[in-house]
């Protein structure tokens, strides 16, 4: 049976598969502040994933990336988001545009897309990771259709952020990580990214008394 | 081709099932009771109920028809069959060929129709109301436990339940993710399949809530009894399934009476474990809306077949 894959890749497609769950979790989820800790679980199972490729390859530089995954989405990003919510006031509710068992069906069928896609392209990859690049495509697109059904600016950052989670998993996969430089750039990218939303985040509720970005729509020429 | 050791074991499991299955409602209800702090009902508090009604007189409605005395008997029969399929001591099941993993959920689903079909005979509007309420939630429950057998079914190649619980004891160390999905899924499904709190309370005899209560509140004396003892049964049946699928260690493989005798105490001891885990989940969860039935059930739908998906994903490759 499926003995012939190695314990290391059943450990890292364990994680993946947990990645995946807590993907629609964050999906199905209604409340903000859990949102944040979901998102926090999120990247605290790809560290771990990425620590297992790490040790079994003895590469480097994945060692790196695991740490900066753990200090940036475990702790830092979370803490930052908290901070937000408590500053901002936000009430807890998060408002989907599409109700949330249909948001779920969506992801379903998304999934299903997402590792038909994925199946020829692992097939070329040699790493012992390969087969979790359908499920890093899946986040990436259920990290998508988060930010596409929700209302409110800071969902829609975590929705965001989940899909650095996915693309992560996807570059851990099927190459073992991305060149250090470029990872270290897209991490202090993303670190910047949610400074700035911050800030955004303050001027907009500034400017309308709410987080719902329709009220930008107000902002055309007419 | 049925070894007398093999019909013996058979007969045995049966025995315990009718035998235990009170002690098993009873339980819960105690460690329900512990963790809410109350002083808790006795042990066998469930015994004496069906003693208490074995010997009352059975009181029917005047437009009862015969379906509602024969339903009893037959939602009791379902159950002991239900019991009789599924390994709780060893894979060695001579009744195993005759219902595979699908036959069981129809099976289930017999019993379903006919408590609902007993509800309705009466003609009152709570047996109305409670079977059309079980049926809602039988349906949204059957698909998540047919793709959780699914999933089982693939990794096993067979849908015979003895196959699969015999594939998954005595496997090398494989992490199944899948498994994972599919063993959560299954916890869903079980507690709304057996009328528990986040669905339904069992303890409640509060009109606008119950369900399961609801169809049963025109039965007395032997009928209720039996009604009863088949519910405790089905939780049994539930409970046993999942241990023996996703907590498989210690189910004998085949004759070996040793193994067996030794199965016994782990098999108590897996259940008083369960059975004290159903009491946490009950606590901790509030009931819901049962408009919120059919989001608890989707998400236990969508858990199975994303453990459909992640098998034929990540673990297809031989």
């Amino acid at each position: 049976m499926s003995a012939s894959i190695p314990f290391s890749a059943q450990l890292i497609n364990l994680f993946a598969a947990v990645i995946l769950l807590l993907a629609f979790a964050m999906l199905a989820q209604r409340r903000l502040p859990q949102l944040i800790n979901l998102f926090a679980l999120q990247g605290g199972a790809l560290c771990l994933a990425t620590l297992v490729a790490a040790v079994t390859t003895g590469q480097v530089h994945l060692y790196y990336s695991a740490g900066l995954t753990l200090a940036l989405k475990v702790l830092l990003l979370p803490w930052i988001l908290h901070r937000l919510v408590r500053q901002l006031k936000v009430k807890g509710e998060v408002e989907a545009l599409i109700n949330i068992p249909t948001t779920m069906l969506v992801g379903i069928v998304l999934v299903m897309v997402a590792f038909n896609v994925a199946l020829p392209i692992s097939e070329l990859s040699h790493t012992i990771t390969r087969g979790t690049l359908g499920i890093a495509l899946a986040v990436v697109m259920l990290a998508f259709l988060m930010m596409i059904t929700r209302q409110k600016a800071i969902t829609q950052v975590v929705g965001f952020l989940s899909m650095e989670n996915g693309l992560f998993l996807a570059a851990t996969s099927a190459t073992y990580g991305m060149p250090m430089v470029v990872e270290l750039g897209i991490a202090l990218d993303v670190l910047v990214g949610v400074i700035i939303l911050g800030v955004f985040f303050f001027q907009i509720r500034d400017q309308f008394d709410s987080l719902d970005i329709r009220h930008m729509e107000k902002l055309k020429d007419n | 081709m049925i070894s007398v050791s093999g019909f013996l074991g058979q007969l045995f499991a049966i025995a315990l099932a009718l035998v235990l299955a009170p002690l098993l409602s009873g339980w819960v209800g105690q460690c329900r009771a512990w963790f809410q702090s109350r002083s808790a009902p006795p042990l066998l508090l469930p015994y004496f109920m069906l003693q208490k009604l074995f010997n009352k007189d059975v009181v029917l409605a005047h437009n009862a028809s015969s379906l509602f005395r024969a339903a009893p008997f037959l939602i009791f029969g379902c159950m002991v069959l239900a019991c009789a399929i599924v390994p709780t001591l060893s894979t060695d099941l001579p009744f195993a060929p005759a219902a595979d993993a699908l036959a069981l959920v129809g099976v289930f689903g017999l019993a379903r129709i006919f408590i609902s079909l007993a509800g309705m005979d009466v003609g009152t509007s709570f047996g109305t109301l409670g079977g059309r309420r079980e049926m809602l939630v039988g349906f949204l429950a059957e698909p998540a436990l047919l793709m959780v057998f699914f999933t089982l079914a693939m990794i096993a190649q067979s849908t015979s339940l003895a196959t699969i619980v015999e594939t998954l004891a005595h496997r090398d160390l494989v992490i199944y993710p899948s498994l994972a999905f599919a063993g959560i899924a299954f916890t869903f499904v079980s507690l709304a399949e057996n009328a528990r709190v986040p669905v339904d309370n069992p303890a409640t005899h509060l009109e606008l809530t119950m369900i399961h209560e609801a169809m049963i509140l025109e039965y007395s004396g032997r009928h209720l009894a039996l009604i009863e003892w088949a519910a405790s049964l089905k939780l049994y049946a539930y409970s046993c399934l999942g241990l023996a699928l996703f907590f498989p260690w210690g189910i004998a493989p085949g004759d070996n009476f040793l193994a067996l005798v030794a199965a016994i105490p782990l098999l108590l001891l897996k259940l008083a474990i369960g059975g004290a885990f159903l009491a946490g989940i009950e606590t901790v969860n509030a009931k819901m809306r049962i408009f919120r039935a059919p989001e608890f059930l989707g998400t236990a739908f969508m858990l199975a077949v994303l453990g459909l998906l992640v098998r034929l994903l990540l673990e297809s490759r031989v």
